[in-house]
């Protein structure tokens, strides 16, 4: 098929990824001011930064590869290796200055920072820990959200056109969208609260896999054939160390080993636990069992709303976020399968559904750390909410829409359907994961 | 009666499947089988270590059908199994003896 061309494009990519890092001055030339550098916050903050690699490889990769079936579980566990792999070195060459450098316009960051150029030592401003640390945190962040979407994508896309799709999506729509809101951008500016991403990482990532299911189509046999989880046990362990690492990922958002990083820890960890409680709570009453798969989801769903909240709310606030998202997320995942299209496992209704609803909450239940929501007396963050939601959902759908088809223009994003029912780790890989 | 077993490639088992029903074929009985023909196996490749494997992946469809439908049911599995590339699979026809449906006790082609 179109093998040819896609090993062109990717030799064409690593051939700029050379010259670019010949070209990239190497860094380190500061002295670098030690007192202002806290020891606690650094140790915090780079161990924060392995627990979200932790919460990609293996987590997401367990949590997804559980889910498909036997025959694709390899190709699906792969799509979160890989994402880890190319994403961190975009970040490090271009992505980090788009969305860090100085800000252009409230649009994107300047190239100051291109291949990591003056990113060292030195304490990243407002913290006390080296801007490196504050550069790999964020790397793992980038990569975790492209890992998110190819839940939309699974059993079906080719493996190359995913490698393709997963430098665009991290350079123009990711990259960009982390500026909005935490590089110094319009969204930033204008008061809208994300404490970790509920707007960068969740929603972005959950409108992405609308706008995947939709221009890649269904799976061959959707709707008709069984395609029930292969290993539940991996999704569980997936969904368990998504929770472990998560506490990395919203008391590392702290960036200081404080007050703020133990209330975001807790609200995430009771959110989390609410949120499982109430899926299966829904479940039960409607369809007569409470199932493992659902206290997985509902956990995931959980650490997805409390995610922009996280720093901001109290602990009685972070059980009624998680109780919201159980419900909310349950709801539109039996949406989904009435309106028909295949994001395969669910990507839309716990990070788009519940990323929403996470962001909005903020919007209504914040009251530490200087922020107020509806609940305390500040209706008008409510709307600046809504706005970040809005704005988030329509250049993440836009964008992924456009990437993905010019991306199956040129090299074609579905492998032929013969490939699909013999299973993309045979197809893809030449592997089979049980033998 | 002829009993009708093709071996097709598992992705044109769905194709084959309604084509055979809209002519009016009232059951039938698939396998997922193994097997090489002219097109041989695939490759595993696990570190540098490549495995050739010979047996490929296939359906196997059983049908019996009364007599007057075997030329029809030939021509529509050919039809909508072949791809045109190698190891579309082969049909083979026998001759059936006689058929007991177990419930009715029914013999013969009203037993299909």
């Amino acid at each position: 098929m179109n093998k040819k061309s896609t090993y062109k494009y990717l030799l064409f990519l690593i051939s700029v990824v050379l010259l670019l890092s010949f070209a990239a001055p190497v860094f380190g030339e500061e002295s670098g001011e030690a007192a202002a550098i806290s020891a606690g916050d650094t140790s915090w903050v780079l161990t924060a930064s392995a627990l979200v690699l932790l919460m990609t490889i293996p987590g997401l990769a367990l949590f997804y590869g559980g889910m498909v079936r036997n025959k694709n579980v390899l190709s699906t566990m792969m799509h979160s290796f890989i994402a880890v792999c190319v994403v961190s070195i975009v970040w490090v060459l271009w992505g980090y200055t788009i969305a860090f450098g100085s800000d252009i316009s409230g649009i994107i960051g300047s190239f100051e920072f291109l291949g990591l150029r003056g990113v060292g030592a030195e304490a990243f401003s407002g913290t006390a820990i080296p801007h490196l640390a504050f550069m790999v945190f964020q790397l793992m962040f980038a990569g975790i959200t492209v890992a998110l979407i190819s839940g939309a994508i699974a059993e079906r896309m080719k493996f190359g056109a995913f490698i393709l799709f997963a430098i665009l999506w991290a350079t123009f729509i990711y990259s960009p969208l982390a500026h909005w809101v935490w590089g110094g951008g319009w969204l930033m500016e204008l008061g809208a609260l994300d404490f970790a991403g509920g707007t960068v990482v969740h929603i972005s990532s959950g409108v992405a896999a609308l706008a995947a299911a939709l221009v890649l189509g269904t799976r061959h046999g959707h709707g008709t054939e069984k395609m029930a989880p292969h290993n539940l046990p991996f999704t569980l362990i997936g969904a368990s160390l998504l929770w472990v690492g998560w506490f990395g990922f919203n008391a590392g958002s702290a960036l200081a080993a404080n007050g703020i990083a133990a209330g975001a820890f807790v609200a995430t960890h009771v959110a989390t636990a609410a949120a499982a409680l109430s899926w299966l709570v829904v479940e039960w009453a409607y369809r007569g069992k409470p199932t493992a798969l659902g206290a997985a989801s509902g956990a995931v769903a959980g650490l997805v709303a409390i995610t922009p909240a996280a720093g901001f709310v109290g602990p009685i606030s972070a059980i009624a976020i998680g109780v919201g998202a159980g419900v909310f997320c349950y709801g539109a995942v039996l949406w989904k399968s009435k309106l028909g299209f295949d994001d395969a496992l669910d990507v839309l209704a716990i990070h788009g559904i519940g990323g929403s609803w996470g962001a909005i909450a903020t919007g209504l239940f914040a009251s530490v750390g200087g922020a107020t929501g509806l609940f305390f007396g500040n209706p008008g963050q409510v709307v600046i909410q809504a706005i970040g939601v809005g704005a988030t959902w329509v250049f993440s759908f836009v964008g992924t829409f456009i990437i993905l088809k010019v991306l199956d223009m040129t090299i074609g994003l579905r492998v032929t359907k013969e490939e699909e029912v013999l299973g993309l780790d045979l197809s893809q890989h030449n592997e089979r994961a049980y033998s | 009666m002829k009993l009708i077993e093709a071996i097709i490639k598992p992705f044109k088992l769905d194709e084959v499947k309604d084509a055979l029903v809209e002519l009016g074929v009232q059951g039938m009985t698939v396998t997922e089988v193994k097997g090489f023909g002219r097109q041989k196996g695939h490759k595993e490749t696990y570190r540098g270590t490549e495995y050739q494997i010979d047996f490929v992946p296939k359906i196997k469809l059983e049908v019996v059908i009364p007599d007057n439908l075997e030329q029809k049911v030939l021509e529509t599995i050919a039809r909508a199994a072949k791809t045109g590339s190698i190891g579309d699979g082969k049909v083979f026809v026998f001759d059936v003896n006689s058929v007991l449906r177990i419930r009715t006790g029914e013999s013969g082609e009203g037993a299909l």
